[in-house]
């Protein structure tokens, strides 16, 4: 691979239990700067375990020990001397299932800035709002309803004004759990285009069920499996010629 | 002799009921087993066995019985009105309220003569004094001051009832043999028997629950007539601009005035009360919500809830024996204390005693209804907190507690019309004097009081004294049911707002 690329995140034997059960049985994993990496792999098999470990949201479930380093430029993220305030800025996440903020569009962008302080005025606030919408591709269609309650959108909708709150605090990596999942096709495509926009200032990890969604969004995929790393590669060596038998079986949907 | 003694308990109302019940269970299993006969041999039938077992059950018992029921009550109406038109119009007279005496004397009797005895009084029995000494013997024992008129009537009612009671269960028999013959001959392929079961028990959800809705309109509006008769005798102004309670027992002293019936100092009283209540409980209440709902381990959670579930039980009357005889000496004394000694400045019974007990009396209420509305916002918008870098209790401020609040204050309004009206606390630490005072060391008096006062002791219910009580419950239910409307209304509006 070429010499341009730089490691941005890496996961080293990170093994993740809940209360008795282990969930991930040691992933070594890096997550390349500028480029977005799937995690790929059947229900249950610890992709979004994985991914809450790189924001340490797993630090909220009651019971889940992560053993292992992260690192985040260089930096183990589990470190005592961390502060997950500070992680979780520049680490950022979008869900599942769109869950903005029962507060307006604007409220749910400037959230982010405002407990971080990131903005000396209202104007700067009114600047760093409007910047994320138009990075995450909503503010044309929002504009004019600002004051408009967050919910009262489409779900497509909700999911950029997500993906604008996760920007409003100029995060370094996104992570990105199943964020089409409960979307329409022309949502999805809308939301599949953004990705590969914010490639460019941003790191990011998605987590998709959907192959046609990785084969089209990533430049490198991995394959999960039962709580291990079946295999990780770019994705059109996953999805040509995949080392490993269940990977092949994966993609050609004869599981999972 | 056994046999007759059968006969008799069949012809009882319970009886019937019994061999109506026996009758349906019988329905049930011979269908049932008819049914999964015909399963047996290999044919699909509509409804499952049970099914058309529920349905035969249905058939038998719904119709007899309700028939008994009704039939029971037209029964006993029809005897008593034709008793009525038997009274001889010269003991009548002409007042209608005599003519209820008579009716209430001879109803008495009836009741009291010993259940089968109605054979032994034979028709030519017609003095009252030896319908004494009959049933004298038997060991019932009769008001000195019947009327000889009365015995045909007492005679002729109690036979005429029997006669229908027998006749109303011989037709709930053959209701219930005619339910058990169309059910058991409907137990076929075809027939949709569990559609049918289905809508007899929405049926029966239906009259249920319009059976609660009808009870309480028909207090309310008991509750309304009266009220309508006390405004008859006062003047509205009386009551409600009045600041003078003093509704003096006039009848007593020929006195022209009615007396004053201000409510503004009750409620005064109860407004103020509820509110040093609430002072005490929304905070304490609403803390140890967010404490249960979001800090909490699950092990203490799991010991702390119930804890205050079961606070949530106690009777008030422990409440305000505790206000009596724990906090109000207590405050006293210690006013006494802080003074020097001599001049306890809060009294034993005051707008603070009641006020801080009651607000303890509410503090699980607020508690633990907030923690249900705390739990119930969804851990997605936590997370969408949590993901951006906000602390735990930034994420509670400014993510969970708003997305809460309609709930919260839909529950605070909940439990202000319970501190509204609530009674025994406020009986025994309130005081029962009419004062209308902003000071809340002094004792003031409320709405619930005024009632138990009015209401207690010998009194006729057509006084003003008596009837104001009902005004003041009007007003209370009134009060209560806006609180309670709004806050309905406060939840239906932002509650899709989560989704
Ligand atoms: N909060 C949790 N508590 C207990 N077990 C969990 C929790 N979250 C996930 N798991 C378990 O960890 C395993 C991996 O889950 P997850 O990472 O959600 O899988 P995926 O996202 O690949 O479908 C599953 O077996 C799941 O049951
Ligand atoms: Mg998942």
């Amino acid at each position: 691979m070429s010499s341009e690329l730089k490691i941005k995140m890496c996961g080293l034997d990170v093994k993740v239990s809940y209360g008795k059960k282990r969930a991930l049985h040691g992933i070594t994993l890096n997550i390349l700067e500028n480029k977005v990496t799937a995690l790929i792999g059947p229900s249950g098999c610890g992709k979004s375990t994985f991914l809450r470990c790189l924001n340490r949201m797993n630090d909220t479930i009651e019971g889940a020990l992560v053993t292992g380093k992260i690192l985040l430029d260089e930096e183990d993220i589990y470190d005592s001397s961390v502060d997950v305030v500070e992680l979780r800025a520049r680490v950022g996440m979008v869900f599942q299932k769109p869950n903005p903020f029962p507060k307006s569009v604007y409220e749910n962008v400037a959230y982010g800035p405002r407990i971080h302080g990131l903005a000396k005025s209202r104007v700067a606030l009114n600047e760093i709002v409007e910047q994320s919408l138009v990075k995450a591709g909503l503010f044309s269609e929002v504009k004019d309803r600002l004051h408009d309650v967050g919910t009262s959108l489409s779900g497509g909708q909700q999911q950029r004004l997500c993906i604008a709150r996760a920007i409003a605090v100029s995060p370094e990596v996104i992570l990105m759990d199943e964020p089409c999942s409960a979307l329409d096709p022309i949502a999805t495509a809308k939301i599949e285009e953004l990705i590969d926009d914010l490639r460019r200032n941003y790191t990011i990890a998605i987590v998709t069920h959907s192959m046609q969604q990785a084969a089209r969004v990533s430049q490198f995929t991995a394959m999960f499996h039962l709580g291990n790393l079946v295999e990780v590669g770019t994705t059109d060596t996953i999805f040509t010629s995949p080392q490993e038998r269940r990977t092949q079986d994966y993609i050609t949907g004869r599981f999972g | 002799m056994l046999l007759l003694f059968f006969m008799k308990v069949c012809m009882s109302v319970s009886g019937i009921i019994i061999i109506v019940l026996v009758l349906g269970f019988a329905g049930f299993f011979l269908s049932y087993a008819r049914a999964c006969a015909i399963v047996m041999q290999g044919t699909k039938m509509h409804s499952r066995p049970h099914y058309y077992g529920l349905w035969t059950f249905l058939l038998i018992i719904v119709p007899s019985l309700f028939f008994l029921f009704f039939w029971n009550i037209g029964s006993n109406i029809y005897t008593e009105r034709r008793a009525l038109t038997h009274i001889p119009y010269a003991a009548a007279g002409d007042i209608i309220h005599q003519h209820n005496l008579i009716l209430s004397t001879i109803r008495n009797l009836v009741n009291r003569l010993p259940k089968h005895s109605s054979n032994m009084l034979n028709h030519q029995l017609n003095s009252y004094a030896s319908l004494r000494d009959i049933l004298g013997q038997k060991g019932v024992v009769l008001d000195v001051q019947g009327k000889n008129y009365m015995v045909p009537i007492v005679i002729e009612w109690v036979s005429g009832l029997k006669k229908l009671r027998q006749t109303g269960v011989i037709i709930t028999f053959v209701l219930a043999i005619i339910g058990f013959l169309v059910g058991f001959s409907e137990t076929k392929v075809k027939k949709r028997a569990r559609n049918r079961v289905e809508r007899v028990i929405l049926l029966g959800l239906l009259v249920s629950s319009t059976l609660a809705i009808l009870t309480t309109i028909a207090i309310v509006s008991s509750m309304l007539l009266q009220t309508i008769s006390f405004f008859r005798a006062v003047p509205l102004s009386n009551f409600f601009l009045s600041t003078a309670w003093n509704p003096r027992f006039s009848v007593m002293t020929f006195d022209e005035s009615i007396g004053e019936f201000g409510l503004i100092p009750l409620l005064v009283g109860t407004l103020y009360i509820a509110f040093v209540a609430m002072l005490f409980a929304v905070p304490i209440g609403l803390f140890s919500a967010v404490y249960t709902a979001e800090y909490a381990t699950p092990r203490a959670r799991d010991v702390i809830k119930p804890m205050l579930e079961i606070l949530a039980g106690i009777p008030t009357i422990v409440y305000g024996f505790f206000a009596l005889i724990v906090v109000g000496p207590f405050l006293r004394d210690l006013s006494a204390a802080i003074m020097g000694g001599n001049h306890a400045f809060i009294m034993a019974q005051s707008v603070l005693t009641a006020g801080l007990v009651m607000g303890i009396m509410l503090t699980p209420f607020v508690s633990s209804l907030s923690d249900d509305i705390i739990t119930a916002v969804p851990r997605s918008l936590r997370d969408g907190s949590l993901g951006l870098g906000a602390t735990q209790s930034e994420t509670i401020k400014r993510v969970v507690l708003p997305a809460a609040l309609p709930g919260i204050v839909a529950a605070l309004l909940l439990t202000a019309s319970r501190a509204i009206g609530e009674t025994m606390i406020v009986v025994l630490a309130a005081g029962v004097t009419v004062n209308l005072t902003l000071n809340p060391f002094e004792a003031m008096t409320t709405i619930t009081v005024k009632i138990v006062n009015q209401l207690t002791g010998d009194l006729e219910f057509n006084s003003p004294q008596t009837l104001v009580a009902f005004a003041l419950g009007m007003t209370l239910f009134v009060l209560t049911l806006l609180m309670n409307v709004f806050a309905l209304y406060i939840v239906r509006k932002y509650q899709e707002r989560y989704e």
